[in-house]
């Protein structure tokens, strides 16, 4: 490892200007990635600025967040994954959001990895991790030696020519499930960014994960209370039953009128793009519908009509249709999500 | 040995059971899991340089230049080796093991540089400083079913290549029922808990050992053996210890170009302690993998399902710079009962790392090619698939004509299918959905060879207070050995095990072979017991303190008369999630004939790891290579899957009750390969049942399944 410069600033304020003023300066939170590309040598920054002890690690009451409601949860960054999976506010109002987290990693990276750095983790494609191959996000221009190569976790929508990779998190794809957002420090002062605008598509940028500017420092997620999101759930589908990345995943909060047809259906999906991917199309198509199997089937492949595969991927099209079935099945029997 | 205590060679006898039987706890266990036993890593000195291997980012080709200044400048970076600065090496034609001498490189991920360095940090700091320059060669690193092959001189560990009996086209032609099938496993990596790791010292002046190295391996005479020569030392001047070692499944059976670079490493700086730990990345380049085998199959059956016969055609790779062969058809000669037969193998020679051992080599790849094949025959002949089993029992070993020493697959299949509720099941495929998930269950036989090892020697020291020293150089890698041996020796001195003070896993002992082919607690047990025999005779049952006595046993001579293997039969159940594709397995059960258990407690771990792995194969474990690179681009445990805690449910391993005296005066055969063997292809075979999918490669996975399941 390179000699590095070690800051623990006593405040958010001080950590965003010491990363904003030294474009080689990163945030250091749970470490569980980060430390990672430290070894690799896939990232080498020059100075680490610890915010992992700053004092963000409430989930609170809120009353004043946009949405039907107002009211809600403010999640502070630094609250750990583990935690969050494990509050029973969560638990109850938005059961999709712990579940996604307990469908993450291990116990032991739960214990350690925080909300703000779950968000900011960036892709496990191999070739990403391995600085012996070309990879257009860790060196740009170099190429994509995921095209063409190990690519069966590849993205099916929104990829580019430069980058075809997928974002990892879990709790990003359920907390645009429930329109969550994002609470940012720059040093120009707070702002927030829904968490669907968190991330973006690769385009010609690949290196860029987020819409995030260098310095921005995410201090807090909230959630607002929806009908939709007491109803929800997360389905991972994945090789082995634990401790895998997602083959592909599905958020989903159902809102429904007496009838049984969907007032509103909030649908994500994790594994498929570069970003946590809301299925909007296939939202506006189960309104007012009883969303059994045919029609969840029917409004997936009206979302999907954008998809593009491979052999490697082809697969991810029908997967994330069963399990968007599968899920939104189970939140509409109201049995376990 | 020491020179004072002649070695004598004995044909032991039978060992009356006392201790051996008993569930202990493992004689280390308290020390493992309190953190106090030192691994290899461990035993390093605090001043004690660190290594860092840099390896090769081309698959062939030359290295044409290597820059030494930047790593030179970091601070901490003492020196940097590469093939111009190297201490040289002996002319050896392991060319796995000759690193740092040339400038060919033979594989991606090949050994081209090393740095010392006073902290791990600036070692591998230093190591991606190492500036290296290639002229490239193109390269062919994927195995396909067109590359250009050879038919290698003998299979591993030195079987013949081909045979053939009878004549197959003519049987074939005639059968009524044929099945003729091509049956896949991936690249599998042997991931040990504890990585690969040295601790090197070269004291070219010391009255002692010349090198001195702590090392994470199955064999520590094996290493010792393997490196003087490279090294210009006699195998004396090398003293290998191995006190603890966190798993090898094979990987650690021989040396690898690690142990070298250490060696290397610690020449260049004399007298002082040098450490290497090979990375988890590493490990994918540098220390052993099992072939991928592509197995083509024709078996030829009467309408019952009576074999008439088999064929088993295996391909597979191996590298270009050290030729492995995989036995992968070897199981298939001595199986089944059919007059006509016939095995090959032949070998693609890649650019690529070495393959090596990875547990149960050969029987793995190819029982699970065979028992699918039978369950292809099975639905074929319309015939239940233990029965078709049964139908197919031979008298005597098909391939050699000898008796067996103790064949009781018949026994293993029958108690096996009670116990699973065989009889339950459905016979077609896809009839069963439960829920959400399509259920099936499918079975397989197993067997391993038994194989006592020449070259081993134990010795007995009559301690005070009526203990007594046991004394033999075996390494324990985890499997209970350093347990099971005590449990030996008691017995076979007529004494209580805590009378026992064993001393293994150091080359100063006497010479032991290495824990691989199910064959360590045979072959040093068996020592043990010559070496307690013969120490009885010599000193009688009150010897006084001192006195020793070292022996070897005499040849294994029931192993010339008799064919000699163990058996099992794996039966699981299995579930496809009929939306996702997702597989999960709730039962596995395995029934085996493996001998007498020594100690049901460390057996039991035995068997279930094996299942436990084989389940893994079926589902998960796969070492992609990319072949534009040459390398396997999984090189990680969250990227290379095993299976985990969640994956594995109710899970069984029975024996039977047995005492085989034409194995070994223990009554034992070896337990420690077994139970992977026919479990990935049960596995596989209870989710085609599922499922009705005639799949026949491993690992199947969920892409593989959700665009092809029943309704979809």
């Amino acid at each position: 490892m390179r000699e590095l410069t070690y800051l623990r600033p006593d405040d958010a304020a001080a950590a965003v200007a010491a990363v904003s003023g030294d474009p080689e300066a990163r945030f250091l939170a749970g470490g569980t990635n980060l430390v990672d590309h430290l070894k690799l040598g896939v990232a080498r920054p020059g100075t680490l600025v610890d915010v992992s002890r700053l004092p963000m690690d409430a989930v609170e009451e809120v009353g004043d967040l946009p949405g039907p409601l107002g009211t809600g949860l403010r999640i502070g960054a630094n609250v750990r994954n583990s935690d969050l999976a494990a509050d029973r506010r969560v638990r109850e109002r938005f059961p999709v959001v712990a579940r996604a987290l307990l469908s993450g990693a291990s116990g032991q990276i739960r214990n350690q990895a925080t909300t703000g750095g779950n968000l900011l983790q960036r892709t496990r494609c191999v070739y990403f991790q391995d600085v012996t191959t070309p990879c257009n996000k860790r060196e740009p221009g170099t190429g994509c030696s995921a095209r063409g190569g190990h690519a069966r976790y590849n993205a099916v929508l929104g990829a580019s020519e430069e980058c075809v990779t997928v974002h990892p998190s879990d709790l990003a794809v359920a907390l645009a499930a429930v329109d969550a957002t994002v609470v940012v420090l720059g040093p120009d002062g707070e702002r927030r960014v829904p968490v669907a605008d968190l991330h973006r598509l690769p385009g010609d940028r690949p290196q860029d994960d987020t819409t995030l500017r260098h310095g921005e420092l995410i201090t807090a997620v909230e959630l607002p209370d929806s009908p939709g999101a007491r109803r929800s759930g997360y389905y991972k589908a994945r090789d082995r039953a634990s401790y895998a990345f997602a083959l592909v995943s599905v958020a989903a909060a159902l809102d429904l009128a007496e009838d049984g047809t969907v007032r509103e259906a909030r649908i994500a999906w994790g594994g498929v793009a570069h970003k946590p991917w809301r299925a909007t199309r296939a939202e506006e198509e189960l309104r007012g519908r009883v969303p059994d199997e045919e029609a969840v089937r029917a409004a997936v492949r009206v979302e999907l009509e954008a998809a593009e595969t491979d052999d490697q991927t082809a697969y991810k099209t029908t997967l994330v249709e069963g399990a968007t079935v599968l899920v939104l099945d189970r939140l509409r029997q109201g049995g376990p999500r | 040995m020491s020179p004072q205590t002649p070695q004598v060679e004995v044909d032991p006898v039978r060992v009356v059971p006392s201790e051996m039987g008993r569930s202990l706890e493992r004689a280390d266990g308290v020390e493992k899991v309190t953190g106090r036993a030192r691994y290899a890593i461990e035993q390093a000195p605090s001043d004690a340089l660190h290594a860092w291997l840099v390896t090769s980012t081309v698959a062939r080709g030359r290295v044409t230049a290597v820059d030494h200044s930047q790593a030179l400048a970091h601070p901490g970076v003492v020196a940097v080796l590469d093939h111009t600065t190297a201490p040289r090496l002996e002319e050896s034609d392991n060319a796995e093991l000759v690193i740092l001498q040339d400038a060919e490189v033979g594989y991606r991920g090949q050994i081209v540089a090393l740095v010392l360095a006073e902290t791990s940090e600036a070692a591998r700091e230093g190591a991606a400083l190492v500036g290296v320059t290639y002229a490239e060669r193109p390269h062919e690193a994927e195995l396909r079913e067109d590359n250009a092959v050879h038919r290698p001189e003998s299979v591993n560990p030195d079987l013949p290549t081909d045979t053939e009996e009878g004549d197959v086209d003519a049987a074939l032609a005639a059968a009524e029922v044929v099945v003729e099938e091509t049956y896949r496993t991936a690249y599998e990596s042997n991931n040990p808990l504890e990585p690969h790791a040295v601790v090197a010292r070269w004291e070219p002046d010391a009255e002692g050992p010349v090198l001195t190295l702590h090392d994470s391996t199955q064999g520590v005479h094996g290493v010792a053996t393997a490196l003087a020569p490279l090294l210009g030392l006699e195998p004396e001047q090398v003293r290998v210890t191995a006190s603890y070692v966190g798993g090898g499944f094979g990987s650690k059976g021989e040396p690898h170009s690690h142990e070298v670079a250490a060696a290397l490493a610690a020449r260049a700086v004399p007298g002082r302690w040098v450490r290497l730990a090979v990375t988890r990345q590493q490990m994918f380049a540098m220390t052993g993998y099992r072939t991928a085998t592509i197995s083509k199959i024709r078996l030829g059956a009467h309408a019952d399902g009576v074999l008439t016969a088999i064929e088993h055609h295996a391909l597979e790779q191996t590298s270009r710079i050290r030729e492995y062969a995989e036995q992968t058809a070897t199981p298939t000669r001595m199986m089944y009962a059919a007059p006509h037969r016939r095995t090959t193998h032949r070998l693609a020679r890649l650019d690529v790392t070495v393959p090596s051992w990875m547990r149960a080599p050969g029987e793995m790849p190819g029982m699970f090619a065979h028992e699918v094949a039978m369950d292809d025959l099975a639905i074929a002949a319309g015939v239940d698939p233990v029965e078709l089993r049964l139908r197919n029992e031979p008298e005597t070993d098909p391939e050699t004509g000898l008796p067996w020493n103790d064949r009781r697959l018949v026994e293993c299949l029958e108690r096996g299918a009670e116990g699973f509720g065989w009889s339950e099941r459905p016979s077609e495929a896809g009839a069963r959905l439960d829920g959400e998930w399509w259920v099936g269950t499918g079975v397989a036989s197993a067997t391993y060879p038994m194989m006592r090892q020449p070259g081993n020697q134990a010795r007995i020291t009559a301690l005070p207070d009526g203990c007594y020293a046991v004394s033999i150089g075996a390494v324990d890698i985890g499997t209970g050995a350093r347990t099971v041996l005590a449990q030996i020796a008691a017995d076979a001195l007529g004494c209580p095990v805590t009378t026992i003070d064993l001393e293994i896993a150091d080359t100063t002992l006497p010479s032991a072979t290495v824990a691989g082919g199910s064959s360590g607690t045979s072959s040093w047990g068996t020592a043990i017991v010559a070496a307690a025999q013969q120490f009885r005779a010599d000193h009688g049952p009150s010897p006084d303190p001192g006195v020793s006595t070292t022996a070897s046993a005499a040849e294994h001579r029931a192993a010339q008369t008799h064919a000699m293997h163990s058996f099992g039969a794996v039966f699981a159940e299995a579930r496809v999630h009929r939306l996702t594709g997702e597989v999960r397995v709730p039962r596995l059960h395995g029934v085996y004939s493996v001998g007498r258990v020594i100690n049901p407690r460390t057996a039991r771990s035995q068997l279930l790891g094996g299942l436990v792995m084989g389940l893994s194969a079926a589902l998960l474990e796969e070492s992609w290579r990319d072949p534009r690179f040459g390398h396997f681009v999984t090189q990680d445990l969250a990227t290379y899957h095993v299976a985990t805690h969640a994956d594995v449910q109710d899970l069984r391993a029975d024996w039977l009750e047995e005492d085989d005296q034409l194995a070994t005066p223990m009554g034992s055969r070896g337990i420690g390969e077994i139970g992977i063997v026919g479990t990935s292809a049960a596995v596989l075979n209870a989710v085609r049942h599922a499922v009705g999918i005639p799949l026949r490669q491993i690992p199947v996975t969920p892409d593989q399944l959700v665009g092809a399941l029943p309704g979809s």
